[in-house]
């Protein structure tokens, strides 16, 4: 490690620290939820340190309280977790390393980390990404925890519009991209794909078609 | 109780192997430029796609709600040159209020 690299990842850690906000928020709803459908406290803890992947954890959560099979729980996980695909084919040329260090490394994306160490040219800091995954992991940990303790004395949390945090951060990154026309094409064609995908696809497609509105960088040079 | 554990066991397994498939499958190896290209312009397209997602949609349906509009704001604060910080704020505080005053 580097003291430019040591440099990116304090200044990850100090980035990721509102989206850990954010994410104790989210863990916290994840934890009532799972004391609520009577899962105990070993089984969800488990599943919120080895997942770690907020919406494939609520989505099984999901299936299963609705009486759903295992394997449409897992299904439903699976799809929400596929972004993480075009996303680790991303990183993956700015990961040094044999194939087991190259795994490893891999588990640490989360959404915001990701959108966070990407650089316009299309490499990736990766320091500065595991800085930002570290306190997001350790407020999942403590926010799903207390939900289990003491899920009933939270309350309904989505009334102090704490729901809005995630989408915000993630508007902030993505507004500086807009300037520029073709990342703006791109992401006006995402959200289109996204949406018109709402209706007719289960959840998590829509997000993983819209990394299709990339493919536009195939004609395109970038600056 | 036992499916629980099943989709559990499955889930930590599956995401594993999807985080790690791109690092492990592409390791090593110098990529052509075009396909920087297409990387680079993955940020802005996902990240579109997980603000719709979650501000104008409910499931599998299209939705405008208090979380709609809040977020939409902050985007335009976002836009004026307000910091990631402040563009929170202002989402949360619009969300919220407006919930205050019966807005779902």
């Amino acid at each position: 490690m580097t003291p430019a690299d040591r440099d990116a990842f304090r200044q990850g850690v100090r980035t990721g620290i509102p989206f850990a906000v954010a994410g104790l928020v989210l863990s916290l709803s994840f934890g009532v939820l799972a004391r609520e459908a009577g899962y105990g406290v070993v089984g969800p803890m488990l599943m919120s340190l080895l997942v770690f992947a907020g919406s494939a954890q609520f989505s099984a959560l999901a299936v299963l309280v609705a009486g759903g099979s295992p394997a449409a729980a897992v299904g439903a996980g699976v799809l929400m977790n596929s972004r993480f695909l075009p996303m680790g084919i991303g990183l993956a040329p700015s990961l040094p390393g044999g194939p087991v260090r190259r795994f490893l490394q891999g588990q640490t994306v989360v959404d915001s980390s990701w959108a966070v160490a990407a650089r316009p040219d299309g490499t990736f800091d990766r320091w500065l990404l595991f800085g930002t995954s570290l306190p997001q992991f350790v407020t999942w940990q403590t926010g799903t925890l207390v939900g289990l303790l003491a899920g009933d004395a939270i309350g309904d949390l989505d009334r102090w519009g704490l729901d809005a945090v995630y989408p915000a951060f993630f508007v902030a990154i993505l507004v500086p991209e807009l300037r520029d026309r073709t990342r703006a094409g791109v992401a006006v064609a995402g959200g289109l794909i996204a949406l018109a995908l709402v209706p007719v696809a289960p959840p998590g497609v829509p997000i993983l078609a819209a990394a299709l509105a990339a493919l536009w960088g195939l004609r395109r040079t970038l600056p | 109780m036992t499916a629980f554990w099943i989709t559990l066991g499955a889930l930590i397994v599956t995401t594993a192997l999807i985080k790690g498939a791109g690092p492990v499958l592409l390791g090593g190896r110098d990529l052509p430029p075009r396909f920087s290209g297409v990387i680079a312009l993955m940020a802005p397209a996902l990240l579109t796609a997980l603000v719709v997602t979650s501000t104008l949609a409910d499931g599998d349906r299209w939705e405008v709600g208090a979380l709609t509009i809040g977020v939409g704001v902050a985007a335009l604060a976002a836009w004026r040159g307000v910091s990631a910080i402040g563009t929170v704020v202002v989402a949360v505080a619009v969300t919220a209020l407006l919930r205050l005053a019966g807005l779902s």
